[in-house]
This record gives C-alpha cells, sequence and structure tokens, in this order.
C-alpha cells in the first residue's frame, strides 16, 4: 500500500478527505453505445475515473492455438493512456496492466455463457482516459456493461467495487489521496445476484475482522451499483423502443 | 496453466481424484488442508547475496538475491527498491517456452512481490545510502526448475529464505557489509476450488482439476497482507472466509516447522 504521511485522511467528524461518509460511494455515471464501430460498448465517470470500454466478437480466436474448442475465450486488454496519470505514462502494457488485464478476463468469463461459443473469442477493450484509484474495478463495472450492450448472453452482471483501511478505518471506494497513503486496499468483483465472488485482490494490513466489516460495505454498495448499471442499459433500450414505435 | 504431457488430465485420473475428495483424502493421501513436504535449502547459490533451493512435494524453485546501488523511485526517496521476478524456465515443464514473461509469470511474481512487500518483510528504509540519490536495489530473482503445481507458494518460500540469508554489499559503497534487515515474515497459502472442495497447495492435477484459484499471505500476527483470486471460476463468500482462516492456520505451522 501507499506510503505512511502526517495527512489526516478522516476528520473529528469522521468523514473522508472528500467530505464522503465511510460508506458512501464516489460518484458515479455509466453510459451505453458511446463508440460508433464497437459492437457493444460503455463510458464511466466513477469520481475523477474516466473510463471508455469496448466490445467486440463473438468472433474468430485468432491465433488460432489460442482457441478452445469448448467455449469462447474472454480477452481483456486494460491499458492507461500515457496522460491519464500526473507523470506521463509510457504508452503499452507493463506488468501491472498485464496482471490487471488477466484478472479482469478471468473476472468477465464468470459471467459471459462461453459455453455458447466454442472457438471464438470476445475482446474488451479498457482504456483509462483518466485515473483516479479504483480504475480496475471501475473499468471492471464497465465492461461488464459493454458486453451486456453488446447482446452477449450473460448469467449474471459483473460489479466492481472495493474497500479499503485509511486511518485505521474501514471505508468504501478508496479516493486518490486514500489509495496512496492508506493501509489496505480491497477490489473484488461481484456477480450482481449470485454474490459470487469473480475477482479479488488484496494488499496491506487487514486484521480478519477488517475484512469482515470490508466485504459488508462492498456488498452492499454492489447493490447500488447494479442498479447504476440497469439504468445505463434499460436507457440505451428505451431509446431504441422509440426509435422503432417512431417508424 | 498447462495441461500434462498428453495435453489433458484422462478421465480415469479425473474422476480418481473427484472420488477421493468426496472422501476427504487427496490423491496422494495428504487431507485437503495440508501442505506436501517442504524442503529448504539456503545459501545453494553462495556467488549471490542470498539464495535458497526450495522442494514443494515435487515443484523445485530457486530464488536468489543480487543486491546493487542505484537511484530510488522518485516517489520514495528515502527507500530502498524491491524487485521480484519469476521466470518459468522450459526445463521445468514440456509447454514452458523461453522468452519474454507471460501473464501467468507475471502474475506469479506480483503476488508473491505484494506478499513480501504488504508484510514489510524488508527494511526499505535502511536501506538508503544517500537520501533521493543512491539506495539499495534488491533484485529478487527466482528460477523455476520443476513444475508440479503451486508455484506462488514455493516462490514466497524460496525469496522470504533467501531474503533471510541475504547480504547487502556495503563494502562496495565505502562502508561494511551488513545482513539485510528483514523483520516479519511473510507465508503464502495458495488453495483451490474442486467441484465444492477447498484443498490446499495443489499439486499440478489438482490445478488442472480446478475452477479457482486464491493465495491468502498472512504474518505471524495473522493479518492479511495480500490476496489474490485466480482463474475462471469464482468463491463464495463463505469459502474465501474459510480459505483465510486455513491460510492462517497453515502459515503458523510452516512458521513454527521451519522458520524457528
Amino acid at each position: 500500500m501507499g506510503t505512511a504521511s502526517d495527512i489526516k485522511l478522516i476528520d473529528e467528524n469522521g468523514l473522508r478527505i472528500d467530505g464522503r461518509s465511510p460508506t458512501e460511494l464516489r460518484p458515479l455515471k455509466i453510459e451505453t453505445d458511446v463508440l460508433e464501430r464497437a459492437d457493444g460498448s460503455a463510458f464511466i465517470e466513477w469520481g475523477g475515473n474516466k473510463i471508455l470500454v469496448a466490445v467486440y466478437g463473438p468472433r474468430e480466436a485468432y491465433p488460432k492455438h489460442t482457441q478452445d474448442i469448448e467455449k469462447a475465450v474472454v480477452k481483456a486488454r486494460y491499458n492507461m493512456s500515457a496522460f491519464s496519470v500526473d507523470e506521463r505514462k509510457r504508452p503499452g502494457p507493463d506488468r501491472r496492466s498485464v496482471e490487471i488485464s488477466k484478472v479482469i478476463s478471468e473476472a468477465l468469463s464468470a459471467a459471459v455463457m462461453v459455453e455458447q461459443f466454442p472457438r471464438a473469442q470476445i475482446d474488451v477493450f479498457i482504456e483509462v482516459l483518466q485515473a483516479d484509484a479504483g480504475t480496475r474495478i471501475a473499468g471492471l463495472t464497465a465492461s461488464s456493461v459493454a458486453l451486456a450492450a453488446a447482446g452477449i448472453p450473460m448469467r449474471d452482471m459483473v460489479v466492481g467495487c472495493a474497500a479499503g483501511k485509511v486511518d485505521g478505518k474501514i471505508v468504501l471506494d478508496l479516493g486518490k489521496e486514500e489509495d496512496n497513503f492508506g493501509q489496505a486496499d480491497l477490489p473484488m468483483g461481484i456477480l450482481a445476484k449470485s454474490g459470487k465472488i469473480v475477482l479479488m485482490q488484496m494488499d496491506g494490513d487487514m486484521s480478519q475482522e477488517e475484512f469482515e466489516q470490508a466485504t459488508a460495505l462492498i456488498m452492499d454498495a454492489t447493490k447500488r451499483i447494479y442498479e447504476i448499471q440497469r439504468e445505463a442499459l434499460a436507457g440505451k433500450y428505451r431509446a431504441l423502443a422509440l426509435e422503432r414505435s417512431g417508424e | 496453466m498447462p495441461k500434462d504431457e498428453a495435453g489433458v488430465l484422462s478421465e480415469i485420473k479425473r474422476n480418481y481424484i473427484l472420488k477421493k475428495l468426496k472422501e476427504g483424502r487427496r490423491g496422494d493421501g495428504r487431507s485437503p488442508d495440508s501442505f506436501r513436504e517442504i524442503s529448504i535449502t539456503t545459501n545453494y547459490v553462495p556467488r549471490s547475496a542470498g539464495s535458497a533451493y526450495v522442494k514443494l512435494g515435487r515443484t523445485k524453485v530457486v530464488a536468489g538475491i543480487k543486491i546493487e546501488s542505484g537511484e530510488p523511485f522518485p516517489d520514495t526517496p528515502n527507500q530502498g527498491v524491491l524487485t521480484t521476478n519469476v521466470e518459468l524456465l522450459p526445463m521445468a515443464f514440456p509447454t514452458f517456452e523461453a522468452g519474454p514473461p507471460n501473464e501467468g509469470s507475471i502474475e506469479i511474481a506480483r503476488v508473491v512481490d505484494r506478499g513480501i512487500r504488504e508484510s514489510k518483510m524488508i527494511d526499505l528504509e535502511a536501506l538508503v545510502i544517500e537520501p533521493a540519490k543512491k539506495v539499495w536495489i534488491v533484485f529478487a530473482d527466482i528460477d523455476v526448475i520443476d513444475f508440479d503445481g503451486n508455484l506462488i507458494d514455493a516462490c514466497t518460500l524460496a525469496v522470504a529464505s533467501a531474503l533471510r540469508t541475504a547480504v547487502v554489499p556495503g563494502s562496495t559503497e565505502g562502508g561494511k557489509d551488513f545482513a539485510l534487515p528483514v523483520r516479519n515474515l511473510p507465508v503464502s497459502v495458495t488453495m483451490v476450488k474442486i467441484g465444492d472442495e477447498i484443498v490446499a497447495d495443489p499439486d499440478l492435477e489438482e490445478e488442472q482439476l480446478s475452477t479457482a484459484r486464491i493465495t491468502v499471505t498472512t504474518t505471524a500476527d495473522e493479518h492479511i497482507r495480500a490476496m489474490q483470486k485466480g482463474d475462471t471460476g469464482y468463491f463464495t463468500l463463505d469459502e474465501i472466509r474459510k480459505a483465510i482462516k486455513l491460510s492462517s492456520d497453515i502459515g503458523r505451522q510452516i512458521r513454527e516447522k521451519y522458520f524457528k
């Protein structure tokens, strides 16, 4: 986790550096169909995060040796643009983004009905235009919406959410300062209806009781985030229905 | 992870392992929460600053530490640097190929690194030669030489053992050589889910049968320092609670038995 500092992250009223309560999410907005060429797309703004996701496929997996004769391969590519962070990030994949791409791919695979598309590949391109802590869970949340918008059959939606520890307290959805100077971060990917956990990473220092508190916050927030995902998708189909009725 | 030499696990073996697991036994006779035999040989490569040869069942890895002076990261001018790298050598398995690290070996290295780093095992602040200019850089490199499952735990054991014996070459910077300052001991415990069962320290066959993997790294205070879920399956929250409990129990046993 981050480096120690003298910055006070929680004030005497229990409020956080950006004024939120410990159980409050940052402002969250999702929009679908923001790109012309992709089979499905989504744009998420979560706190200061601005992330675009495009889905292509299912299409024949290439190169051929990557094909699975029993199911489709979900291939997410998480990428941070050069201008997404304070100091310019060298373009292209680094070890961090390779790992994040892997865990996001695995999490989405658990939700997509991959068995319906043997030998196919479903590409999920995640582009972080502006990063503000929690990019992997924001990217995961938006990916799930983009997959659904592409009409790809899914068992459930994947919701990404994180909790962490700052100034010794467990709080929901770490902001940038909290991420930099906090003591633990627990990002999770959860299937919205079943509550199954498909992504989980953790770093820092958490007791087992603190883990319980953190997961309780995440599970509760999952419902709220899922509603926002649903609303984004419903908006898409309401617009479509309106178009149809006008014909 | 790759399949076995034949490319798949034979149907007979698969059914045998699943049947045994239902009876609470594993293919090799272990109970679900037990590790394979561990052997640790430190100082295996005396030319390195610290080293360890670790056997975890039939999985074998060698960790070597090199320590050189260099520049600190701009955002941590008062800390030394730790970098961890894992090489899946082609000699270790028929389908391992030479070349740049793939996503599998990057994930292993990063999970191992996180356990060492977040447990604050190395006192990085004691590795500053000249603040913001010159610090000690600790390179932890791991060669996987024989693969039979559970590389994350084998690699964490090897790196932790090697770091505990490592010497900083202070004499090259006008001082004295000194033992690398280490404090906590992280122990990672990796478990996989086969059917509805959770088993610790999976061998290769069990990894092939499993749908999801979880690693929990703890320190002696039984706090969680790092976790990673892998693979395309899922865990319920109860299964994760069970995995955390199992990790802290096994971690305690490993500390007592091998790191007295």
